[in-house]
């Protein structure tokens, strides 16, 4: 298990209002409401669950009392889609406000954000937009990521992105980037592998070149999901990260490789549209999870025969 | 401590990658911008259409969302091409989705292909109320006999606190019965109402609620959610509505769960 910071400080959020649940070496999902009624009758499980924290920054209702039903009873991972870390102009500071209420209401296991941006002047554009990597941008972004930190009083995993361009002014690769982003603000990451998979294929790189360069020993977290197929300008194979459809057999052994070098990392399978009857999902992240067993059994068995 | 803000002219134009990138995700007659290109110098054109299309269609997507039953009026189809029009025109400025859509009534009143669905626009602003009073602030509505302990001679001096969740939508056309017959999975039948229908939207705990108000029940309410006293909302309520039946409305209203607090006037 990688020694990343993911528990909130105690003394930064008072006495919990929930309980500690452990989360290491646990597989989750993402939470979907319509999932609900065939997750409570599924009884209480070991897995945890993600949301996105925008879903929950209104001010009551139903999503909260979900929200405070589900973090009773599993570990939760709190991953924010909009904060724009990767944008050029200042972050919104009531949106900062909002994601730092939910981390001290529900005291959740993770936090995450990404490295990409989606608002520019006033315009929201829900997407997770790419970014060119220079001396300039990785400032800038580093400068957000101490604000978000300082502000919610406890690191956040930063998501690798998934990405359709190259920006030809970079000088710097997206491994490096984000390794210097570690050592700046002490930021953990998450590592989505299928973001993986997705980028240096349409960028025409190695997976596994990717992965040996990342700095796997800050991962707090993984995300799992599936993809879809198009074309280029020029006919070539372009993927889409569309979490619509399972995680493909190329993207578990990238997975099962992972682990196999860092140990059983919380991992999750996203599935945000075209979404399944829950039996489904919930066999992915038995896959999942059955790879993170598989991996702490040999990693107990070498420290067994080490011991010797 | 933060670190000092830096401005983005501080960096030149180095930070101008956001503002290049933009303009083109929502206007299909633009280029893509020139500052991104695919690998090796391949083309970005249909590489930055993957973040048109993921950008217009989670738009168009979350009105969907919002405005189940508008959709199910006017067809998948016709709703996905005005809906495309309102996200390109009025794209949303605030990273919560389950706000945006706030100009979309207005807008299908101007859209000339829904002219001959002229309640089109008034289901949709229920649909709108509706999404609002499910994300409200919790509170305890006023028990059903709260009023009761209040002396006659003091009632018409009686202000209440309206629930944040609630809301009135007024309509010229049936559109509470219109909403409610296709907002559910059901069949929708032959509707038969002509009436206007003033909406009374709810929600005293986790299920929103939407009625229909009874004559003058909308002048009633509006006028006190503004702060107005019983005796003088009644007044403007009859003033407009002979046939306005105080008590049946004041017992609607504490059923619907509308209020949350009484208070005595001056």
């Amino acid at each position: 298990m990688n020694e990343v910071a993911t528990r909130p400080n105690s003394s930064a959020s008072g006495t919990p209002r929930f309980p500690a649940h452990p989360f290491v070496g646990l597989a989750g999902t993402s939470l979907k409401h319509e999932h609900l009624p065939a997750i409570l009758a599924d009884g209480t499980q070991a897995g945890f669950f993600e949301v996105h924290a925008e879903n929950y920054m209104g001010a009551g209702g139903p999503p909260h009392d979900v929200l405070t039903r589900m973090r009773r009873d599993h570990p939760l991972s709190l991953h924010g889609v909009c904060m724009s870390i990767g944008g050029s102009q200042p972050l919104d500071k009531a949106h900062l406000g909002r994601f730092k209420a939910l981390v001290d209401r529900y005291e959740p296991a993770l936090v995450s954000e990404h490295l990409a941006w989606a608002t520019h002047a006033t315009t929201f554009f829900n997407d997770l937009l790419p970014l060119p990597y220079t001396q300039a941008t990785f400032a800038r972004v580093a400068d957000h990521i101490d604000e978000v930190q300082e502000r919610i009083g406890r690191p956040i995993l930063l998501e690798n992105p998934s990405t359709y361009v190259i920006f030809p002014e970079s000088t710097i690769s997206e491994t490096d980037f984000i390794r210097g982003l570690v050592r700046r603000t002490g930021c953990g990451l998450l590592l989505d592998v299928n973001n993986v998979f997705v980028s240096t294929a349409n960028h025409g790189c190695s997976a596994l070149s990717y992965l040996a360069d990342f700095p796997l020993e800050h991962v707090g977290e993984i995300h799992l999901a599936g993809h879809a197929e198009q074309a280029d300008d020029e006919g070539d194979l372009l993927l889409i990260d569309s979490h619509d459809r399972p995680v493909a057999a190329a993207v578990w052994k990238l997975f099962d490789m992972v682990i196999g070098r860092c140990g059983p990392i919380p991992t999750l399978v996203e599935w945000d549209s075209d979404i399944p009857e829950w039996p489904v999902l919930k066999a992915e992240a038995a896959s999942a999870q059955a790879i993170l067993d598989r991996h702490a059994h040999s990693l107990m068995l070498g420290k067994a025969h080490a011991a010797r | 401590m933060l670190p000092v803000e830096r401005r983005e002219e501080d960096f030149g134009d180095k930070l101008g990658y956001a503002r290049a990138f933009a303009p083109a995700l929502l206007d299909p007659d633009r280029a893509a911008p020139s500052s991104v290109s695919g690998p090796n110098g391949k083309a970005a054109r249909k590489r930055y259409n993957v973040y048109r299309n993921n950008v217009t269609v989670s738009l168009i997507n979350a009105l969907a969302a919002t405005f189940p039953a508008t959709r199910r009026i006017t067809g998948p189809d016709f709703f996905r091409a005005m809906a495309r029009f309102h996200v390109r025109a009025t794209p949303p400025t605030s990273p919560l989705l389950f706000e945006y859509g706030r100009d979309f009534p207005e807008f299908i009143e101007r859209y000339e292909y829904a002219r001959s669905m002229p309640w089109l626009a008034d289901v949709s602003r229920i649909e709108r109320a509706w999404l609002d009073a499910y994300h409200a602030a919790d509170a305890e509505p006023l028990a059903p006999q709260a009023l009761a302990s209040i002396a006659a001679e003091r009632l018409s001096d009686t202000v209440v606190t309206p629930h944040s969740a609630t809301r009135i939508v007024r309509s010229c056309f049936p559109a509470v019965t219109i909403f409610a017959a296709n907002r559910s999975d059901g069949p929708v039948g032959r509707i038969e109402a002509t009436e206007p229908e003033d909406a009374l939207v709810t929600r005293p705990h986790l299920a929103v609620i939407v009625r229909r108000l009874p004559a003058g029940g909308a002048v009633f309410l509006t006028c006190l959610i503004a702060g107005e006293p019983l005796g003088a909302a009644a007044a403007a309520a009859l003033a407009k509505s002979p046939e306005f039946d105080l008590p049946a409305n004041i017992a609607g209203m504490l059923a619907a769960g509308a209020f949350t607090a009484i208070h005595q006037g001056r």
